[in-house]
């Protein structure tokens, strides 16, 4: 009866990892890490560059051995079940690594045949998948002359041949413009209405709350926070952020008339921040103070505060 | 959770000792791939068959009449061209294979990344080694029927046997093919190629190619034993000629070897170099 239990859990876990890691030579880029990841969420890893996050994706989509833990996507061992698992997943690599010696349609008709699928449904499903990536004008061009947001949408098209039920994406939209960018957010979320479980790696926070249900933070080769985006600010951050911009170098003769304001402060170059529940309240204050600064600002906590709160503001090259 | 684990080891230990994620799906696709990728560059498919003709022709009218009749197997006496272009053909498949296993590999696996895009979906490294080989053993098999069919025309077959010249040609293509494709892995910049022609030249001319390999004392001999085109141009002159012996299953298991281990070396290599 147990087992039933867990075996239906097991059902609505698409991937689930214990104390996962990946070690490249003596160096350990993944470093013991939980995490699950349920069918139809959107789930994200965010994380400064070197955190760990690619690494921890090559494993989910079995082409990068764990170096120790366990790991099952969807219910099976990639170790041993690697093609059964490919055969159902989608990868969105961060470098597209389209077939330049092919058009546009058959690099869709090929990949699909890679995964088994017969001409004639790779036929159709290239037609299909042109025209979701609003590439059908284009279905007998080469590849190369398309622009980046036409080949990272000819990318996420070509993962979806084999319709997989989860697709894992390494930095959709790093490099694309405004335009590109809000466009595959559009078909991103659609794909998700659709059911398909996303598992999305980015530094890019404005995206991360777009996109993600639930998210972890990596750094280091860990996971230093877990939850929602809305739970992340609320947990590692406040309310609101008062900025207080100042003449250059005049913010740390400042700091001590209002640093009481706030429950935690920050000082960048150029000015001081607060993070206070209610900014308007920590402006009235530090006006009364006789505090003046050049400009002030009071905005919403956001996950980039989170995020550089967690993960520090110092460069990790 | 755990037990479940443990009973799953058994199986998963046998697996774990192939190495990771090598299991074929059939490397069928892969071919289709470059077929595609070749629908429209039928020209240089014209070309690699053109290029052994030419010289076929240069020994008819050139050498022909200078070197007049030469040794051949069996001890029979035969036109130069006859002789050597048995041994064209094989050195036509070996270089043939080479071609297509060195650059165009070297480029997709550095640069263009096919086979990491190969690897996203259920094919593994050895579907991309026997998919690679496999289209330019048949690339090497469509040069090599239309090689034997000007042979015949030029009237150098004297055998029945000489049908089997083309599944000798397939053979020589594979283990050159297997083994080029395992090298290019190697190599990390194009100049590097240098290095391959710096070993196929020499085969090509020493291989008891255009001479017999009774031209070099005895103490050498080995060493031309040792080259493997030398076993692709033995089996195929006596082919044409028609003089079979126990000899030639030697030369077919010396190049049979050469092959397995060119296509496991390679899944080995591409499986150490793209599933780190």
């Amino acid at each position: 009866m147990a087992r039933d239990g867990e075996d239906d859990e097991r059902e609505h876990l698409m991937v689930s990892g214990k104390a996962l890691v990946k070690r490249f030579g003596g160096v350990a880029a993944v470093a013991g890490i939980d995490v699950e990841v349920r069918r139809g969420e959107s789930f994200g890893f965010l994380g400064p560059n070197g955190a760990g996050k690619s690494s921890t994706m090559r494993m989910i989509a079995c082409v990068s051995p764990r170096s120790d833990g366990e790991l099952r996507v969807l219910g099976m061992d990639p170790e041993t079940d690697g093609p059964r698992i490919r055969a159902r997943i989608g990868v969105v690599p961060q470098l597209d690594n389209l077939d330049v010696e092919l058009t546009v349609r058959q690099n869709l008709q090929v990949y699909g045949r890679y995964f088994g699928l017969s001409r004639a449904q790779v036929r159709a499903k290239a037609v299909e998948l042109m025209a979701f990536a609003e590439l059908s004008d284009r279905a007998d061009d080469q590849v190369e002359p398309l622009s980046g947001g036409m080949k990272r949408r000819l990318t996420i098209a070509r993962s979806m041949v084999n319709d997989p039920e989860m697709l894992l994406l390494d930095e959709p939209t790093t490099g694309l413009d405004p335009q590109a960018r809000h466009l595959l957010w559009g078909r991103l979320y659609q794909l998700k209405q659709q059911g398909v479980t996303q598992i999305i790696t980015t530094h890019d926070m404005h995206e991360a709350e777009q996109l993600c249900d639930r998210l972890v933070v990596m750094d280091g080769g860990q996971i230093v926070a877990e939850g929602s985006p809305s739970e992340l600010i609320r947990r590692f951050s406040t309310r609101e952020v008062l900025e207080l911009r100042f003449a250059p170098g005049e913010q740390d003769g400042q700091l001590p008339h209002v640093a009481d304001l706030a429950g935690r402060h920050e000082v960048l170059p150029d000015r001081l921040l607060l993070y206070a529940d209610d900014g308007e309240a920590a402006l009235e204050a530090a006006h009364a103070r006789g505090v003046r600064p050049v400009s002030t600002l009071i905005r919403r906590s956001t996950l980039e505060d989170v995020f550089l709160r967690l993960t520090g503001r110092s460069l990790v090259d | 959770m755990r037990t479940m684990d443990a009973t799953q080891r058994g199986p998963a230990l046998i697996l774990r000792m192939l190495p990771f994620g090598r299991y074929t799906q059939g490397p069928g696709s892969v071919v289709e791939r470059s077929m595609r990728v070749h629908s429209r560059t039928w020209v240089i498919m014209v070309s690699g068959f053109a290029e052994p003709v030419v010289y076929l022709l240069a020994f008819q009218i050139g050498f022909g009449a200078l070197v007049g009749k030469v040794v051949g197997p069996g001890g029979q006496l035969v036109d130069y061209v006859a002789f050597v272009a048995p041994a064209l053909l094989a050195a036509s498949a070996m270089n043939g294979a080479v071609f297509e296993t060195t650059y165009p590999v070297f480029f997709k696996l550095r640069y263009a990344k096919v086979y990491d895009a190969m690897l996203a979906t259920p094919l593994g490294p050895v579907d991309i080694a026997l998919g690679e080989i496999s289209w330019a053993v048949i690339r090497g098999g469509v040069y090599s029927v239309a090689f034997v069919l000007v042979m015949a025309v030029m009237g150098l077959l004297s055998s029945p046997f000489a049908v089997l010249l083309v599944p000798a040609a397939l053979v020589v293509s594979f283990a050159f093919a297997s083994v080029g494709m395992a090298l290019s892995t190697f190599l990390r910049s194009p100049s590097q190629f240098d290095y391959i022609r710096l070993v196929v030249m020499p085969l090509f001319l020493f291989s008891a190619t255009f001479y017999p390999v009774s031209v070099y004392p005895e103490s050498v001999r080995w060493l031309v034993h040792v080259s493997p085109l030398y076993h692709g141009v033995e089996l195929m002159r006596g082919l044409a000629a028609g003089v079979l012996d126990v000899s030639m299953i030697g030369h077919v298991a010396v190049l049979a070897a050469l092959a397995a281990v060119g296509v496991a070396a390679t899944s080995r290599r591409i499986g150490a170099l793209l599933l780190g």
